[in-house]
């Protein structure tokens, strides 16, 4: 069938593929420095592909400091031809995919290494915002003075609207929660695996309305790492290769999100039309989905914008099990920034297991036959978005 | 001692905003080539480009497009306001800004209510808009 007959673009070729992906050690890691989580990762994740540092050279590289890329090229001896240091908030490492499938494309590096890493569980540094930045900044000058805590705040508006708007119910949000949970008792790396109910959720400590504590991400420390390069060159590597055959992203504000009319469909609607056209898929053919969820009621509004529900059914979507371990929608299979961890920016972690599902290397929480995978980035307070879709190769 | 509130530092293009604000007026950025309204303000029109950007006095009066009350402080200042409301308002000049609902019931506070803008003095220097519900009864205490 052609693309008249389908109504569908004809996938393109994938190009290239994701062939080592680590973390490094989780949770609390006191007396470790970002650097050396994320080096960690980065050497578990190039030896996983079978190749060295002296094979990589391309960096991305994200962290809360500055020039991240060269501090990675430094710490690991390589000499890189192509870096970027895009920070983006927690897509920051989905965009690195992005960019890289560029750079491969395009002939300006051969193989990638993309890495992060934080602290902040050990550092006790999650900001809650109204931290003192720049004071002559728009954030500065129309946010922080009120009080806004940055991201929650916004989260926890868009939340409120939604529930306005459609009748979403604090259970509903903490289900999302409990699911993650039951996920994260099957993945001996996650942070939190003892039980959670729904009326714990409801139960923790109110935030900002209608978020509670466990409607929220964990603070934890870990790195990430993975190796990108080229279909061809893939075949010869030590890891059955997981391509990269959709990706797409886009950004529309820092910490204003003033001209975004509509907090309920804030753009990631465009990205996933865009990576799943590019790799020739429909909802129907995604096996597995890892969502950004750095709060229940977020995971809830991007699986409308994703178009996996209706806009305003994302409440129900996620009642009674659906997304939890046995249901039919499995999705943020590691227990997700709600209880496998989440050190700060989540991105990479998204990818990670999405890439361990398609090798088939999830034991106990393995998606049977799991063949096509829908990441999805978030950024700051809906300020950008990334949407890959991964094949096993 | 209570911990400093975090506050603005005007340049250029926002000087005139904070400065009305201290006189009691909320001014918002009109073009004067394509009409379009435009927050926070900037040094040109980012719809047409253009640098002929007026400041016009808004009604002060918007609708609450959603908001959150926090029990949680977004910093050391605001702990001994906890529990308080940020909304994002919608002036009936169609741009959207972030305030505190103040002098009003947090109970009543619902998305889509009409809001009034007054006028919160901090110190000689800033004055922040702020928000109250239209037709609320409750005075400052
Ligand atoms: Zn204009």
């Amino acid at each position: 069938m052609n693309d008249w007959e389908t109504g569908r673009t004809m996938a393109a070729k994938p190009r290239v593929a994701i062939v080592g992906a680590a973390e490094s050690d989780l949770g609390k890691t006191p007396g470790r420095t970002a650097l050396q989580l994320q080096a960690q990762a980065a050497r578990l994740a190039v030896m996983e592909a079978g190749l060295t540092f002296k094979d990589i050279d391309g960096v991305f590289a994200h962290t809360e400091g500055v020039f991240p890329s060269l501090l990675m090229t430094e710490y690991l001896g390589i000499k890189a031809k192509y870096a970027d240091s895009t920070s983006a908030g927690g897509l920051s490492n989905c965009s690195h995919i992005v960019h890289a499938m560029g750079a491969i494309e395009a002939g300006l590096c051969s193989v990638a290494l993309i890495t992060y890493g934080s602290t902040q569980a050990s550092d006790a540094s999650r900001k809650l915002g109204g931290v003192a930045d720049d004071p002559r900044s728009p954030r500065s000058q129309f946010v922080t003075p009120y009080g806004q805590m940055t991201p929650l705040g916004y989260y926890a508006m868009a939340a409120q609207r939604h529930m306005h708007q459609y009748g979403t119910r604090p259970e509903q949000l903490a289900e999302v929660a409990v699911s993650a949970r039951k996920w994260a008792q099957l993945n001996p790396r996650a942070y939190r695996r003892e039980p959670l109910t729904i009326e714990e959720v409801l139960s923790s400590p109110m935030i900002a309305e209608p978020l509670h504590v466990r409607d929220c991400c964990l603070v934890t420390d870990g790195g990430g790492a993975l190796v990108v390069t080229s279909v061809d060159r893939s075949k010869s590597l030590k890891k059955k290769p997981v391509y990269v055959t959709g990706a797409a992203e886009n950004q529309s504000h820092q910490f204003t999100p003033f001209a975004v009319k509509d907090w309920l469909d804030t753009g990631l609607a465009a990205t996933a039309q865009r990576a799943m056209q590019m790799a020739g898929v429909t909802h129907k053919d995604i096996d597995v989905v890892q969502i950004y969820d750095h709060f229940t009621s977020g995971v809830i509004q991007a699986l409308e914008e994703l178009g996996f529900c209706k806009r305003g059914e994302g409440g129900a979507f996620v009642t009674g099990g659906h997304i939890a371990p046995g249901g039919t929608f499995p999705m943020n299979t590691s227990g997700g920034g709600l209880s496998y961890g989440h050190p700060g920016m989540f991105g990479i972690f998204l990818i990670i297991e999405a890439v361990r599902q398609l090798r088939g290397e999830c034991g106990e929480r393995q998606v049977k036959d799991a063949e096509i995978a829908l990441c999805q980035g978030a950024s700051v307070v809906f300020s950008g978005h990334t949407t890959l879709v991964l094949q096993r190769g | 001692m209570s911990a400093t509130r975090p506050l603005p530092q005007a340049i250029d293009e926002t000087k005139p905003y904070w400065d009305a604000a201290r006189a009691g007026k909320l001014l918002v950025q009109k073009c004067s080539s394509c009409g379009t309204y435009q927050f926070y303000p900037r040094s040109y029109c980012i719809a047409c480009m253009s640098d002929k950007v007026s400041w016009v006095e808004a009604s002060g009066k918007g609708m609450i497009y959603t908001f959150t009350i926090n029990h949680r402080p977004a910093n050391e200042y605001m702990k001994d306001k906890v529990p308080y409301a940020v909304a994002a308002i919608d002036l009936d000049e169609g741009v959207r800004l972030l305030a505190n609902i103040v002098e009003s019931d947090l109970k009543a506070i619902k998305c889509g209510a009409r809001v009034q803008v007054v006028f919160e003095k901090v110190t000689d220097e800033i004055t922040l808009p702020q928000f109250k519900l239209a037709g609320s009864a409750l005075s400052q205490s």
